[in-house]
């Protein structure tokens, strides 16, 4: 079951994909695991499966696309392993998988994690309750369950994806109850000097003001600005209440909201290894210190897709296929010059508009007061106001926190609390958000069971 | 605050427990923290306040870990009390170390039995009935009735003094009892030199600098440098322990063993390894692996269950495994604590190493533990 | 909370959640089946007991572990439903002694 591949890539959406393609197009034969069913990712969940006209139609041309990337993919001929896990990768590039209750271990000369990205936590008070999804969770139920909300639907965050949803939901027979825009003001202006830039992606950024105009057009309740969102209910979301720009407070019947505030890449992996990573300002989120190939500090260790910086679809085919070159060459078989050219000019142009859109939707910032009361660690249901009052007690960084609070101990990983610590702690010390720090990421990256640790070789002498 | 009495370098398990101390002796006391990622065995640490096993060839060791398991009731309504009811976890209803065939038994049983030929020749008609049994296969299932024991287990030595605790609440309630009381804790402060200056000492740490007549060295493995600098060459040195954590399940296991215990929150903890690879905290699937096995072994049941955390600290360790207490015999007011059981000795720590620093000296029953016992034996 | 389009290419079938029979379709997985079947939800928590649902819906959020065929804490957003599947919604902390 060991796999004895020279080259592992972690993740067959986009990025992993090109990739695999890519290396396959220059004569090796990589191992590519993914956590899914079906190639795809997220962005191209379950792309591969045919649908009824009406679906396809409202899921759009840029969903669709992923099509064709999926069926170059199957017939590279990769060896694909679906429904696997990583959870441990050890210094040395050791990496530990998990297929169907089986743990097994790779030893690649290089290894590729394509494990995209995330949706930024966006912690309100109630956000834990039934009924309450994120947007992309949405997005995912209609791409690979043809499943919308029954009835009109609240929608409330900032970004790209929120838009997109609405427009196929809209276009699916779906209905939106309301979007609470919660971007803040000013924030259109803070985007101007990026305009220059981002005209070069003119297409994208068409694409989200169309549908935005046909939304408003079929009636869309917008409110902008909006703020103090909290989400009521007992055993299940029954309503949401916020505040407009004009300072009125409004109180909604509710049965499903959809949280957005953007996306962030999965670092995880990278961290777990120690790789240097560097703070996005303009993204408020960490990624990994790459050089021009997409590796890592780490030697052999390379990251492609949204996991190095968030920047969409086109730049992380673009990634992809640049990392498998940076793996071939280190491999000792060079791509072609053009080849290396043309994914290089691809994924300048593809990453023309992402300065305009990181400014246009800014992340929420320290400065931003998350309410006492709200959760802060779903998995060990710690609110806002704990993580405050350790920090007064202990005045630690975010281990500390995590020590005393168990904040970040449960089976995510920190990964629906890990910002939300650094906003909370950079806020109470008036530090900025680069200095707090992350967590320090220990393995498993995923769980695993004790008896198929026990059944690997690796563990038959005290260490 | 104005000059404190004291400056304790270090927040772990041991600092705190002798800053609370201190502060409960009505001393005024700083204590300096290091930095978030710094190494820190009191975020690593197993949380058993253990009793059974240790201290062979030392039986100094034997008398001050039962005192402090003895001392534990007490300091923690009291470290309740002062930390404003701060939620600790602790239980002691004796503890278990499980053997493992035939061998495994017998070997047990004769360390058992050397143990208590020790404590008897210390303390002669002091020494009080025996808190250490073996129990065999039959007795341990009556034990743990929840749990379906694996084939090679053959039963374990069993004392009643043991017990366990959340060591994270632990060090907690301490720091928030000791900030209470008044002391200070200044976090993100590595210190980095100790000098005597007119009848005090003077700490520096980056640009702050800070003052006192007393100064306690509990900084773990950089309590060997900070030592040095003052007369205090303790020989102590990292060995790496690796710890797997569970989900939560419901409670399978009422009395905690030397490498397994169920916490509180229903997590079960394993451990643990015992490398000597330096100042390395990474992980490795070679100890999860091997963590794994012993616990499938312990019960087969137990391997259904998911691992959620796993991860290495160092421990503190002096040649002898024995902690170090002394005051500097240059430096009068500047003294060493270290050691790896800071969990298990915070009683003694808090309750009674902490007047005798208040007081400036430590007693003869400290004595045993002075490293001048290392050269001693280097001598011979 | 949510309802399926039509897609009469699909195949259906059934699967239980806790005993109830609820129809699942072909490739989705099993957290879009429990966020039709009521009460939505996928377990009480094992730390305060309170409900969840799936949240994420793509591995990162552990909100949506179940018991599926026996398996404990499944991340049921990365499974693919299959026919006959038996779906239990965990209450609180796991039991592993029978």
């Amino acid at each position: 079951m060991n796999s004895r591949h020279d080259i592992l890539i972690v993740g067959a959406g986009p990025a992993g994909m090109a990739a695999a393609i890519e290396l396959r197009r220059l004569g090796f034969a990589p191992l590519v695991v993914d956590e899914q069913s079906a190639p795809g990712g997220q962005i191209w969940r379950d792309v591969e499966r045919p649908r009824p006209d009406a679906l396809r139609n409202a899921l759009g041309p840029d969903y669709a696309a992923g099509a064709e990337v999926a069926g170059q993919f199957r017939a590279s001929g990769v060896d694909y392993r679906p429904g696997t896990r990583m959870w441990h990768i050890e210094p040395g590039l050791r990496v530990f998988l998990s297929q169907a209750g089986k743990a097994f271990v790779a030893e690649p000369k290089a290894l590729l994690l394509a494990t995209g990205a995330q949706e930024r936590p966006a912690p309100i008070p109630g956000w834990t309750l039934p009924g309450v999804l994120t947007v992309g969770a949405a997005q995912i139920l209609m791409k690979g369950s043809g499943q919308i909300p029954e009835r009109p639907v609240w929608i409330a965050g900032s970004g790209p994806l929120p838009i997109l949803y609405m427009r196929q939901l809209v276009a699916a027979g779906g209905q939106v109850a309301g979007y609470l825009d919660t971007t803040p003001r000013g924030a259109a202006l803070r985007a101007l000097p990026h305009l220059r830039s981002a005209l070069r992606g003119w297409a994208d950024l068409r694409k989200g003001l169309a549908w935005m105009r046909a939304l408003k057009a079929g009636g869309l309740h917008i409110e902008k600005h909006v703020t103090d969102l909290v989400a009521t209910g007992t055993e299940r979301l029954e309503a949401l209440s916020y505040r407009t720009a004009d300072g009125k407070a409004h109180r909604v019947e509710a049965e499903v909201l959809l949280l957005h505030e953007g996306v962030v890449p999965s670092i995880h992996g990278t961290l777990s290894v120690d790789c240097a990573h560097v703070w996005d300002e303009a993204q408020a989120a960490l990624r990994p210190a790459l050089d021009d190939w997409g590796m890592t500090s780490v030697e052999g260790l390379y990251v492609a897709g949204d996991g190095a910086g968030i920047a969409g679809v086109r730049a992380a085919l673009a990634r992809g296929r640049l990392a498998a070159q940076g793996i071939a060459a280190r491999l000792g078989r060079e791509a072609g010059a053009a080849e290396v050219a043309g994914a290089r000019a691809e994924l300048r142009a593809a990453s023309a508009s992402r300065g305009f859109l990181d400014a246009v939707f800014p992340a929420p910032g320290s400065s931003v007061e998350i309410p006492d009361d709200t959760i802060v660690c779903r998995c060990e249901e710690l609110t806002a106001g704990e993580i405050r009052a350790a920090a007064r007690i202990h005045r630690g960084g975010p281990n500390q926190v995590k020590a005393v609070t168990r904040c970040g101990m449960g089976p995510c990983q920190g990964r629906q609390c890990g910002y939300t610590v650094n906003r909370i702690l950079a806020s109470a010390y008036g530090q900025s958000q680069a200095d707090v720090g992350f967590f320090r990421i220990r393995p498993p990256l995923k769980p695993v069971t004790l008896q198929e640790l026990a059944a690997l070789d690796e563990g038959r002498e005290a260490p | 605050m104005r000059e404190p009495d004291t400056i304790v370098i270090g927040a772990g398990t041991v600092g705190a427990a002798i800053a609370y101390g201190l502060a409960r002796q009505g001393q005024r006391v700083l204590v300096l923290d290091g930095g978030d990622t710094d190494f820190r065995a009191a975020r690593a640490n197993f949380g058993l306040v253990w009793v059974q096993g240790k201290g062979r060839g030392m039986p100094a060791y034997q008398r001050l870990t039962r005192q402090s398991s003895d001392l534990w009731p007490g300091f923690l309504e009291e470290l309740s009390e002062a930390s404003g009811g701060m939620k600790i976890d602790y239980e002691r209803r004796g503890g278990l170390a499980l053997t493992f065939g035939e061998n495994g038994h017998q070997h047990r049983a004769d360390l058992v039995a050397q143990l208590e030929r020790e404590r008897i020749a210390d303390q002669g008609s002091a020494a009080g009935p025996s808190d250490l049994e073996m129990i065999s296969r039959p007795e341990l299932e009556t034990l743990l009735p929840e749990l379906r024991l694996g084939a090679t287990v053959s039963g374990a030595s069993f004392c009643s003094r043991d017990g366990h605790v959340n060591p994270l609440h632990l060090l907690a309630a301490l720091h928030a009892g000791f900030l209470r009381l008044g002391g200070a804790l200044q976090g993100n402060t590595r210190v980095e030199t100790i000098r005597s200056e007119s009848g005090g000492f003077v700490v520096t740490a980056g640009q702050g600098s800070w003052r006192a007549a007393r100064v306690v060295i509990a900084a773990g493995i950089a309590g060997a440098a900070l030592g040095r600098q003052v007369g205090l060459d303790v020989p102590i040195f990292p060995q790496r322990g690796q710890v797997l954590v569970t989900q939560r399940v419901a409670p399978v296991l009422p009395y905690p063993c030397s490498g397994l215990r169920q916490t509180a929150d229903g997590t079960i903890m394993i451990g643990a390894t015992k490398e000597d690879v330096g100042e390395d905290v990474s992980t490795s699937v070679r100890a999860s692996g091997w963590l794994a096995r012993k616990t499938v072994d312990i019960s087969p049941d137990l391997g259904r269950l998911q691992l959620v955390r796993h991860w290495a600290g160092l421990r503190t360790l002096s040649p002898d495994g024995c902690p170090i207490y002394a005051q500097s015999p240059e430096w009068p007011g500047v003294f060493v604590v270290s050691c790896h059981s800071g969990v298990t000795l915070a009683a003694v720590h808090a309750a009674v190493l902490a007047p005798h620093i208040a007081a400036g000296a430590l007693p003869s029953e400290f004595g045993p533990f002075h490293h001048r016992r290392f050269n001693v034996q280097a001598a011979r | 909370m949510f309802k399926q389009l039509a897609d009469p290419a699909r195949r259906s079938f059934s699967v239980f959640i806790d005993g109830a029979e609820v129809s699942a379709r072909d490739g989705e997985t099993v957290a879009a089946v429990i966020l039709r079947a009521p009460p939505h939800i996928a377990r009480h928590t094992p730390v305060k007991e309170t409900p969840r649902a799936p949240f994420c819906l793509m591995g990162v959020c552990f909100d949506c572990l179940a018991t599926v065929d026996g398996e404990t804490s499944v991340q049921t957003c990365l499974v693919e439903v299959q026919p006959g599947m038996k779906i239990e919604r965990p209450v609180g902390k796991l039991r592993i002694t029978l």
